[in-house]
């Protein structure tokens, strides 16, 4: 894609480079590093590769202890470290830097803790979203936050992203569900924040790590919460004749005092994609598709689904399906599920946005992406977390077509641009990182990024971790206007900014 | 009027030397003013939370109690936006109009300072982070709050957050001013989720023989998919007389005996989905030959208010005590606090309020060390009038500690923010 302004590179590290590496095989096993051209390319990107960087090295800790002689060597020599878990993220935040150590979490890959008694469980960060559920489903527990990427991402990654999924108005997103973490700092400190016990009195720094995007620490441990599997769950499928008639359904239910587990729409190009792909038995005439599922005991889940049925008729639904068996209600949401890949099928690439918006704004955001869709000649479908607002565009282009690259960015800014201006935020789930750095100052002004800022200097004064992502570049924002700056001078010249 | 001249002034000042900014803008006037002098000052809402931590250190007093009003409320969107020290009461006024409710139950900790309801503000509770017994099921405060507006220590106005759910656009600062004690920014506006309420309730009422039992049942309580939203335990202590005639007159309910130890677990829903839910967990809890009693919706409710309200430590001369640990250590915990302290146990087993009769820090010392040891902290919400602070009233360890130092430090460098609320040097 096009070009990103990285922080300025440290040409003196990059001579280091061997006498570097020879350190850090020091402080883990020599096999751990990795330091040659084709040992470093699977580690040049994360899951947004139209970025990509080939790091100084990479190294793959085995413990915490290693973890922190790891940083606070590079602490003491000045050299940058971006973290890794699994390189599923999708905002660029894993993104490697040419000066910089990529330190990859792979190796924390184990359950260190099951325990029932207290419902929870203790893991090191590289072990998978589903595999935490996987562990202990057998006892009929689950750890409720689903990204759609839960069998690849690793819990690591989802504390730094906090991450979310379908079911997040109901059960939250990653720091409602996890109880502790332990964690490294830039200066190797190891600390640990919150355990196996609720609401940890004082200053809720797990809270503030979560979703920090690997700026203020490297995470080596979590406690997350368990949940019992509910009795019964059932979905509905239901089709509407128009955008504004589904939307409002969706918002009906909700005001109704139905709180569902997931609910989902789909726009009409999508339902179209993914029913070709997965072949899911979707009403290809329905213009908007709202997938609500429901959660409970079986009297409960029969009340709410006679509720949400007479929601959706008095909103003139054209079709309306209710799962009968654990096996429809796994093929109803198959579609959605299938919904990257079926856009990835439909043209050579796709890039995938992720902005909140109020829910009752839904219909006025789609019909402005419409408009963008036709100015930018693009066609672009919509999937929708309509239980907590969280829209996916998925815009469809060729980038071997610069001048298409070129168009995406641009219609990709405009659509989180739409999403700020409706009441809403430029990221709800996948996170700011490289991606969506030059926005945060569509939401923020000068002062709430200061004060961010502020934060990361107090915990990494040095500007070691990550440095990079998620703050705007200075001379961008002021191109901008967005940032004030004076002469030249930007109100806290003590701040490191980049 | 410069702000200068504004914090001279018998407008801005009452009589007792308290400000009483009357928007944002006056807030941040002045604390860019108090910055200046380096004059700290103490924050205040409607003062019903305001004996919890440690007495500042400051010449001024800031009341935001004029900082009031509901800005923007969105019952299909689950949230409200309020001026920072709008009162609880008024909030969940105009939330029960829609049917709705803040899910974290607000404890009322009017009952234990002077006997009768004293809610205060929403800003007291994001700033104290205590939810009642539905916390387990919903989450607590911090939980529930979407974003905020306040002022930091140098006068700047900041933001965070937003009004949807999902939201990873920069740090969660949300989180960070849950539980801050007003030592980070004096709020000026806060958004929070809110959640429908539920059509009715009912309470179960077991009566244990030993504290395994207790917490075997609490076990399996936690356990169950038949979902509960409150679990406690009321431990029946006879040997304090006063206590139990007080602990007897609160919990005086028809179909409750509460002269003996009970646990009493919530159902919360459609009537039928409760009947359903109950029975599954008699089942569950095998309980079909136990002796049992059922409080129906109009005992439920008003039994739950007095939990939440800590009504059976009303007008407490004594320290109370706040403990949260991991329920697998409570019956060891339950044993120690046995004939020697008021107790009970809420949040299915994770959550002791412990009254204290001592003025020393001794017996409050050794109940600090059982809370780490069993992986927990305690805090001092009240403390008797004579309590020498020997011991500190919050649990910190020295790490977080440093790591608090430096977040205050970004925040509120010359700790113009209620200095020493929470731990000293924050």
């Amino acid at each position: 894609m096009s070009e990103i302004a990285l922080p300025k590179i440290d040409n003196s590290i990059l001579n280091r480079k061997i006498e570097i590496v020879k350190k850090l095989s020091k402080l883990t096993d020599r096999e751990n590093i990795l330091s040659e051209a084709d040992e470093l390319r699977p580690y040049e990107t994360d899951a947004l590769s139209v970025y990509t960087q080939t790091p100084l090295a990479v190294v793959l800790p085995e413990n915490t202890d290693e973890v922190s002689e790891i940083l606070k060597y590079c602490y003491s020599e000045n050299i940058k470290v971006v973290p890794r878990g699994a390189g599923t993220g999708l905002s660029g935040g894993a993104l490697p830097l040419q000066d910089a150590i990529l330190l990859g979490l792979g190796k924390f890959n184990k359950i260190l803790e099951i325990d029932y008694e207290n419902k929870c469980v203790v893991t090191q960060p590289g072990v998978t979203n589903l595999g935490i559920t996987h562990a202990v489903q057998h006892k009929g527990f689950y750890y409720a936050p689903d990204p759609s990427s839960q069998l690849a991402c690793s819990i690591g990654g989802n504390v730094a992203e906090n991450s979310g999924g379908v079911h997040s108005l109901k059960y939250g997103t990653t720091t409602n569900n996890i109880l502790g973490v332990q964690m490294v700092m830039m200066d190797g400190t190891i600390c640990r924040f919150g355990g196996k016990s609720f609401d940890q009195e004082g200053y809720d720094l797990m809270g503030l790590i979560c979703g920090s995007e690997g700026l203020l620490g490297v995470v080596t441990e979590v406690t997350v919460k368990i949940l019992k599997k509910p009795e019964v769950v059932r979905a509905a499928l239901i089709g509407f004749p128009s955008i504004k008639e589904g939307g409002d359904a969706a918002s009906e239910i909700i005001s109704s005092g139905i709180v569902p587990a997931g609910m989902e729409i789909m726009d009409k190009a999508l339902i179209e994609a993914t029913d070709n792909f997965s072949k899911a038995g979707y009403p290809r005439d329905a213009e908007l598709l709202l997938i609500v599922e429901l959660d409970g005991t079986d009297s409960e889940v029969n009340e709410l689904i006679k509720k949400v049925e007479a929601i959706c008729k008095k909103n003139n639904c054209s079709s309306l399906k209710l799962s009968n068996s654990e096996k429809e209600r796994l093929s109803f949401w198959a579609g959605r599920k299938a919904a990257f890949p079926a856009c990835g099928a439909m043209a050579p690439d796709y890039y995938c946005m992720d902005g909140s918006i109020p829910r009752g704004k839904l219909a006025e955001a789609l019909l402005e992406i419409k408009k963008l869709s036709e100015k930018y000649e693009l066609p672009v479908a919509n999937c929708f977390h309509a239980g907590d607002g969280n829209l996916h565009p998925l815009i469809m282009f060729d980038g071997n077509d610069k001048e298409q690259l070129r168009k995406t960015e641009e219609f990709g800014s405009e659509i989180l641009k739409t999403c700020v201006r409706l009441g809403g935020v430029i990221t709800g789930e996948h996170g700011v990182g490289i991606e969506k750095r030059e926005l945060m100052c569509e939401m923020f002004n000068d002062n709430d990024i200061q004060q961010q800022l502020s934060i990361k200097k107090s915990l990494d004064e040095k500007n070691l971790l990550n440095p990079g992502k998620v703050y705007p570049i200075l001379r961008k924002c002021a191109e901008e206007g967005r940032v004030h700056v004076h002469k030249n001078k930007d109100k806290f010249p003590d701040l490191p900014r980049f | 009027m410069s702000t200068k001249i504004k914090i001279n002034s018998q407008i801005f000042q009452d009589s007792n030397n308290v400000y009483y900014p009357k928007d944002e803008a006056e807030v941040s006037d002045l604390i860019r003013e108090l910055y200046k002098q380096d004059s700290p000052t103490e924050i205040i809402g409607n003062n019903s939370k305001s004996f919890i931590g440690n007495k500042t250190q400051s010449a001024n007093t800031t009341s935001l109690s004029r900082i009031s009003g509901i800005v923007d409320y969105r019952p299909e969107e689950l949230y409200i936006k309020v001026k920072a020290c709008t009162p609880i009461n008024e909030i969940e006024q105009v939330l029960s109009q829609n049917n709705q409710e803040l899910a974290f139950e607000p404890i009322d900790f009017g009952y234990i300072k002077t006997g009768k309801s004293n809610k205060g503000t929403i800003a007291g509770y994001l700033s104290c982070n205590y939810a009642g017994s539905r916390r387990f099921k919903v989450g607590s405060v911090r939980d529930h709050v979407l974003g905020f507006k306040g002022v930091n220590g140098k006068g700047d106005i900041i933001k965070s957050g937003g009004t949807v759910v999902k939201n990873v656009t920069g740090y969660d600062l949300s989180k960070l001013i849950a539980g801050s004690f007003g030592t980070l920014v004096a709020l000026t506006e806060i958004t929070i989720k809110v959640l429908p309420k539920k059509d009715s309730s009912k309470t179960v009422i077991i009566y244990p023989s030993n504290f395994e039992q207790i917490y075997d049942l609490f076990n399996k309580l936690s356990s169950s998919s038949s979902e509960i939203s409150g679990a406690v335990f009321i431990p029946e202590q006879s040997k304090d007389k006063d206590f139990t005639s007080k602990k007897n007159s609160v919990f005086k309910f028809n179909d409750l005996k509460s002269n003996i130890s009970f646990i009493a677990f919530r159902v919360e829903g459609d009537k039928i989905s409760i009947e359903e839910k109950i029975n599954n967990l008699k089942k569950e809890l095998e309980l079909n030959n136990s002796d049992i009693s059922t409080l129906d919706v109009y005992q439920s409710e008003p039994f739950w208010k007095k939990v939440n309200n800590l009504e059976i430590y009303q007008k407490t001369e004594h320290n109370l005590i706040r403990m949260v640990i991991p329920p697998a250590n409570g019956s060891k915990l339950c044993k120690h606090l046995e004939n020697n302290h008021n107790y009970f146990v809420d949040w299915c087993g994770s959550l002791f309020w412990i009254e204290v009769n001592s003025k020393k820090e001794e017996k409050i010392k050794d109940l600090k060390k059982m809370a780490k040891d069993f992986g927990g902290y305690l805090t001092v919400i009240k403390t008797s009038s004579g309590y020498d602070y020997g011991e500190a009233i919050f649990t910190v360890d020295k790490v977080r500690l440093m790591i608090s130092e430096k977040v205050k430090q970004s925040f509120d460098p010359k700790r113009i923010l209620n200095p020493g609320k929470m731990y000293r040097g924050v």
